[in-house]
């Protein structure tokens, strides 16, 4: 394998384990936010308990999302010095007032978050929380604003073969920026919603009926019933800016060979790039030219179109067809436990059963999204202004092939640790019920009926 | 020259970027040493170090990733040329931050038998990212050659820089702990020092005997006059901070924050006068700051908000640091 393709694996292997865990903390920060203002309004110690369980989490997450953020800020220089040379006037600014604005946002002020509870007031605490919760979504907006610039660029203009900026706004507020954002945080919120209640899940299979047990179940549960619906819909119209804006990104989801009307909805199939046509189909008549363009005689943009010029067809089309599947899975999950929540005032066994495992889906829907959205932009860096193989640095391939095999081996173990230590933490968390003591909490719920079930 | 936008602002970045680099090396230094020092503490010693350190770290990190970024967002075409030829020492940087940030969370939270090899983790990570951070200055310095003899001198500074931080540790433990810990930090602080002096020392020799150009901004006449106070301020630092270290800790915790400003100024001195041998090249005798530096109009938009957030994290920083201010104890999630 030549440097090209060993970078990109590295680049690929350092992206998926970074973005797994800014996931969990944009979300997480404002579930934590929310639990520490119920507990303000209330006075209940319990929502303080699922906030201390939850907070353990967050600064887990957080760290190796800190250390993987700074891999990543290295990976620029090492492996892709061809990037910043050619659009770093445009870039550089955008990745500048995202360690400004962001991440010492949420650095600084993480550590009054986690340790300085019984330090400073109780409303200086509450500050910390928002301020960190708000750090964590501005990464998210600056580096999306980048990745959405890569994607669709817009506000600048060549000379001598390196990008200057025209207009910063357009270049921010490029035509794909607005949905990735959205699709991305509400990613996140599912991400964590899903994360709470699967953990939660697992401590009530273990026999744990505490209150906070069941505070955090249930904002996870309705959280993830309430956010699904949304990005089903924000999905779609992100599909459909991206048809309008990348159409061989959208012809390669779709795994459609020719540009045609009547084009059905492929569910199953295995694409086959030599032959540019699909084995063994399973599709729905006219589904998506129904989809794509809202009638089933509607023409949708082949790959017929973009050859020598589109991403490769599998891995975009089965990225997508995993996060869409992992979708609905969670749809059909959250809506029948918060069925049961709300109606039954239960958790029946067998949803617990299949919250547990879920614990983790949004990382699968997030990864297989991205992966979806970044292959799909191949074979360009940025599109029609920098190919992917023009930016590759000159490090000999032996070398990046070694770290590469470094990174993948710190990265699987350290995952194995991660999901290990979570485990725990619920586990333990679940023995010991809400009986460990909390100092400096006030434990004085106001009159309230008690909820039946719990 | 003129001083309009083109000619300053890279200048200014450059500024910015080298105060974001001595922070990043006074503020994580610390918490770098008391990794280091990890080898030879004991168990509760342990927790309380890493209590000392604990509200701090993800911040002073956040120093590196503004630095490095500077340096990618500022000066791009540098930014790829250190970068490519520093691929192994920056990836074993990167792995030991990783380590050792991750044993720092893991090793709390792990059930209790496993402590021990988080514990090792956090020291060996600790231990490598600052062996490869004085290897990096090493190579810097000396125009990042690659031979036996740079890889060398690359040795040596890594030792010494490795020294230098686990000084910086043992003068944070001075201030933040009491008790037999604090005369523990007093011994280690007295070794490290000697090493620290060693480094900084043929790191000054190394640099103006690398370079022609450096050798001729330091020794004609008149620079020499009046840079000749900076060698010897730092020397009477040095020999006050090792005749200081025979007497803590004092009565009344007198001077216990001492150990630390001193070697902070003994860094800044030191990288001041790595910043005067280097002007106006930020990669060594090949590229200067205006040869590599983005085009004026993005420079201006960062430096719009730079002027305005870097103030406000500065104060901020101030603000957590008095908030865990005092004595370091026991670090709990509430």
């Amino acid at each position: 394998m030549d440097a090209l393709i060993l970078s990109r694996l590295q680049f690929a292997a350092n992206i998926s384990f970074h973005i797994l865990f800014p996931t969990i903390t944009i979300a997480l920060g404002w579930v934590l936010l929310f639990f520490k203002l119920r507990y303000n309004a209330t006075g209940d110690g319990a929502w303080m308990r699922a906030y201390f369980f939850w907070v353990k989490v967050f600064a887990l997450s957080f760290a190796l999302g800190v250390v993987s953020g700074v891999t990543m800020s290295f990976q620029f220089g090492t492996n892709w010095p061809g990037f910043m040379e050619t659009v770093g006037n445009i870039a550089g600014p955008l990745l500048a007032y995202e360690v400004l604005t962001a991440f010492f946002l949420e650095a600084v002020f993480l550590g009054i978050m986690l340790f300085g509870f019984r330090r400073v007031s109780n409303r200086v605490h509450t500050l910390a929380t928002v301020l960190v919760a708000f750090g964590t979504t501005m990464s998210a907006f600056w580096i999306l604003a980048l990745n959405s610039w890569m994607q669709t660029p817009a506000g600048f203009e060549m000379r001598d073969g390196v990008a200057y900026a025209t207009d910063w706004w357009a270049i921010v507020f490029n035509p794909s920026f607005p949905y990735r954002l959205a699709h991305m945080l509400i990613a996140s919120g599912l991400t964590v919603a899903f994360l709470i209640a699967g953990l939660s899940a697992l401590r009530y299979l273990k026999g744990d009926r505490s209150d906070s047990m069941w505070k955090a179940l249930r904002t996870g549960v309705f959280l993830g019933a309430g956010l699904i619906p949304v990005q089903i819909f924000v999905g779609d119209m992100h599909g459909l800016n991206t048809l309008e804006h990348q159409p061989q990104k959208v012809a390669a989801m779709e795994a459609n060979w020719v540009t045609r009307p009547n084009v059905p909805l492929v569910l199953f199939a295995w694409p086959d790039e030599e032959a540019r046509e699909n084995r063994f189909e399973i599709a729905i008549p006219n589904g998506a030219s129904l989809i794509l363009k809202h009638s089933i005689d509607g023409v949708v943009p082949g790959l017929n179109d973009y050859v020598g010029n589109h991403p490769p067809v599998a891995p975009v089309f089965w990225g997508f067809r995993i996060m869409v599947g992992v979708g609905l899975a969670m749809l059909a999950l959250s809506w029948a436990t918060g069925f049961f929540l709300l109606r039954r005032g239960t958790l029946p066994r067998p949803l617990a059963y299949a919250y547990a495992p879920m614990a983790f889906s949004g990382w699968v829907a997030t990864l297989a999204g991205w992966y979806t959205t970044e292959i799909g932009r191949q074979p360009w860096l940025v599109t029609g202004v920098l190919r992917t193989e023009q930016a590759v640095g000159p490090v000999p391939a032996g070398q990046v092939g070694f770290t590469l095999t470094v990174y993948v081996a710190l990265y699987v173990t350290l995952m194995i640790v991660y999901l290990g230590v979570l485990t725990h933490l619920a586990l333990k968390a679940a023995k010991d019920g809400d009986q460990t003591p909390m100092p400096g909490v006030r434990n004085e719920p106001l009159a309230q009926p008690a909820q039946a079930g719990e | 020259m003129t001083l309009d936008w083109p000619v300053l602002l890279p200048l200014i970045f450059a500024g910015l970027m080298g105060l974001s680099i001595l922070i990043y090396v006074v503020l994580d230094g610390f918490d770098l040493g008391i990794g280091i020092l990890f080898a030879m503490a004991d168990d509760d010693e342990r927790d309380t170090m890493v209590a000392a350190i604990g509200p701090f770290w993800d911040a002073n990190e956040t120093w590196l990733v503004l630095a490095v970024g500077l340096l990618l967002v500022a000066f791009p075409v540098a930014h790829g040329i250190i970068l490519t030829a520093l691929y192994l020492p920056v990836f074993v940087l990167l792995v030991g931050l990783i380590l050792r940030g991750v044993a720092f969370d893991f090793r709390a939270k792990v059930p209790v038998h496993r402590k021990h090899r988080w514990n090792f983790l956090f020291f060996a990570g600790s231990l490598t990212a600052s062996l490869s951070q004085g290897y990096m200055l090493g190579v810097y310095v000396l125009g990042l050659d690659d031979g036996l003899a740079v890889f060398g001198f690359g040795a040596l500074v890594a030792l010494c820089l490795a020294a230098s931080y686990a000084a910086m540790g043992a003068a944070w433990l001075i201030y933040k702990t009491e008790g037999e810990l604090q005369r523990k930090a007093v011994r280690f602080l007295r070794g490290a020092l000697l090493f620290t002096a060693l480094g900084m020392v043929a790191v000054s020799l190394a640099t103006p005997f690398a370079s022609p150009r450096i050798f001729e901004k330091w020794f004609t006449w008149p620079e020499i006059a009046w840079l000749t106070p900076l060698p010897i301020i730092t020397g009477g630092a040095f020999l006050w901070l090792w005749h200081l270290s025979f007497h803590l800790p004092l009565k009344g915790d007198r001077h216990s924050i001492t150990p630390f400003l001193t070697l902070a100024a003994i860094f800044t001195l030191g990288f001041a006068g790595l910043a005067y041998s280097f002007y106006p090249y930020v990669v060594p005798d090949r590229l200067t700051i205006w040869e590599a530096a983005s085009a004026t109009e993005s420079l201006g938009i960062i430096l719009v908000g730079t002027a305005f957030v870097l103030p406000v994290i500065i104060g901020y920083s101030f603000y957590a640091y008095r908030i865990f201010g005092g004595k370091a104890t026991e670090l709990t999630y509430d």
